[in-house]
């Protein structure tokens, strides 16, 4: 068995769509994940996920001299990019895990990224 | 020395003939061998690393001992004899490391690994190497994997399943070497790191892992088939690999119609290769070739994949391409045509995708059926741009149909009547349409007509090109 971060990954205007989406969209959006997150732990697939809050209130903390560290607001990455969220999954090969992202894609409606753990 | 090593000895003669003899015996065998050594030792490196060992013996022993009576045996056994010694030497040293690096089960798809290497030597120490020709396929579908860019795709093929070496592939696709070497390393490594499985796809996966796999040998054939300059033997020896190939999927799946589509469009393109070229080296357009030169048993094995399909309705693309290209190999000469049958066939494709390529074929063709007037209607609604932005034009492709003249220009009166015609002497179908045949004016550098007929431009993209 070997485990798979799936991420989901969104544009610059996730934290503006993050305000406006319709309310029913995002009841769907719950409704299908919800369904898929209940498939993984039935199928005993899933490890651990969720939705990450934007990375507008990310903080960054990073190694400094003498044991001490630096704080910064905001997200490590100025990117357009954003992770909104991730599952960790157990699959036993490529093909199961890609299955599953397949389905993470199209519940979340969005791009998710598979990537694999490094082995032990 | 048996009776036909020594006669391979005699007749290889020198020793760079022996080693070439030995080469073209690997090339041929190792694809096979390499797919069943992934399963056997669970390993792509390490099988691949094992046929390479077994072809550096083989160039010592083959022309000492004379060629075995069944290569494929012989380098399957020693390319594993081989692993085994490797890995008796790394289990003393760092078995877990290397235990944690193989790749797949062995043979078991829904086995687990053996947790140590000593076990795994002891398991191979007695077994028959049972060479199972599904293992091919296991190999076709690993290489073209759908996680995979095409262009990784096109060289782990090659490399593993073609037996070409890097610096052929990166000449092939005119590509830096190390740029080509990285791609395959990367690739492999993305299989292993993701944990990707050797095996065949079930049935119900087949929609979305088959189309790669066609893909990616059609992308070998069209760039075998290009006639760019310099590499010429490269380029033949990538369509009679993709020829093979083909044949290797269609066995292997004869339940499917699109592998045996493509193995036709192949055979049936392919059987033109000695009239597309003269002797300046520029490419004679299908109205012209003489097809006295066309190969016929390429024809007739062409035609006979085709066949037990042609009832089948709802075809895939190859399939539609292949029957394109029938339709011109059935005709002794271009005027014999069966225009008809390829407008449909054009209208056929069309349907299932607008291609301002696959248009500009058909009015092409719709010209040879119903005349001029009848063309230059068709292809008042396309405009050079569109053309031009869909057709592929990367690594010097000849232009095609971007030189095709606007609506306003005259075109050159026919010798034929509309319709049917008495077919002129077979060697030159003289009297060639207006649409097709226009020459270059003197001075103006000769460009390649648009072609009615069966795209050599398989690829992924574009269907029917029409070319030669």
């Amino acid at each position: 068995m070997a485990q798979y971060l799936l991420s989901v990954w969104h544009d610059e205007d996730y934290i503006d769509a993050f305000e406006t989406t319709p309310p029913e969209v995002i009841e769907r959006l719950h409704a299908q994940v919800g369904a898929l997150n209940a498939d993984m732990e039935k199928k005993g697939v899933w490890v651990f996920g969720g939705g990450l809050v934007p990375a507008s209130s990310a903080t960054v903390v990073r190694p400094g001299t003498d044991g001490d560290v630096s704080i910064t607001d905001g997200p490590y990455a100025e990117a357009k990019e954003m992770m909104g969220g991730f599952w960790v999954i157990e699959a036993p090969d490529l093909d199961s895990a890609l299955e599953w992202t397949r389905r993470a894609s199209l519940a979340c409606e969005g791009a998710v990224e598979l990537r694999p753990f490094q082995d032990g | 020395m048996g009776e036909s090593g020594a006669r391979a000895s005699r007749s290889a003669g020198t020793a760079a003939g022996l080693s070439r003899a030995v080469e073209s015996v690997f090339r041929r065998e190792s694809g096979r061998c390499t797919a069943t050594l992934i399963r056997v030792l669970g390993d792509v490196d390490l099988a691949e690393d094992a046929v390479a060992e077994a072809f550096e013996v083989a160039l010592t022993r083959w022309p000492r001992d004379g060629m075995p009576d069944n290569p494929g045996a012989w380098i399957t056994t020693t390319a594993r004899r081989r692993a085994l010694d490797r890995l008796r030497r790394e289990s003393t040293r760092h078995d877990r490391h290397v235990a944690a690096h193989r790749t797949f089960g062995t043979g078991d798809p829904t086995g687990a690994d053996p947790s140590t290497v000593g076990r795994l030597v002891e398991e191979l120490g007695g077994e028959q190497v049972e060479v199972v020709a599904d293992d091919q396929l296991r190999l076709m579908f690993l290489c073209c994997h759908p996680v995979l860019a095409p262009d990784s795709q096109v060289a782990l093929t090659l490399r593993l399943l073609g037996g070409l070496q890097t610096p052929e592939i990166a000449r092939a696709f005119l590509v830096p070497e190390a740029t080509m070497a990285q791609r395959i390393v990367r690739a492999k490594r993305k299989l292993r790191d993701n944990h990707a499985r050797y095996r065949i796809p079930v049935e119900a996966e087949l929609p979305d892992r088959l189309p790669p796999v066609l893909a990616a040998i059609s992308l070998i054939f069209t760039e075998g088939h290009r006639a760019t300059d310099g590499s010429g033997l490269v380029r033949v020896e990538l369509s009679n690999e993709a020829i093979r190939l083909g044949r290797v999927l269609a066995d292997l799946m004869p339940d499917e119609p699109e592998a045996a589509g493509l193995l036709a469009l192949m055979l049936l393109t392919d059987a033109r290769r000695s009239a597309r070229l003269d002797a300046a080296g520029a490419l004679v357009p299908l109205a012209e070739q003489d097809r006295d030169r066309w190969d016929q048993d390429r024809i007739a094995e062409g035609l006979d994949r085709l066949a037990p399909w042609s009832r089948r309705v709802d075809p895939g693309r190859f399939r539609i391409q292949a029957e394109l290209a029938a339709a011109h190999a059935r005709a002794a000469t271009f005027a014999d045509t069966d225009w008809a049958r390829i407008v449909e066939l054009y209208d056929v494709l069309l349907q299932r995708r607008s291609d301002p390529v696959v248009a500009i074929n058909r009015a092409v063709a719709l010209g040879e059926l119903d005349g001029p007037a009848a063309a230059l209607l068709a292809l008042e609604g396309l405009t050079t741009t569109s053309v031009s932005s869909s057709t592929p034009t990367s690594r010097g492709t000849p232009p095609g149909p971007i030189s095709w003249p606007g609506p306003g220009v005259r075109p050159r009166p026919s010798r034929r009547t509309t319709g049917r015609s008495p077919s002129p002497p077979r060697r030159r179908s003289g009297g060639s349409s207006p649409l097709v045949a226009r020459r270059a004016e003197p001075g103006r550098p000769r460009r390649s007509r648009p072609e009615v007929g069966c795209g050599v431009d398989i690829g992924r993209g574009a269907p029917t090109g029409g070319s030669t």
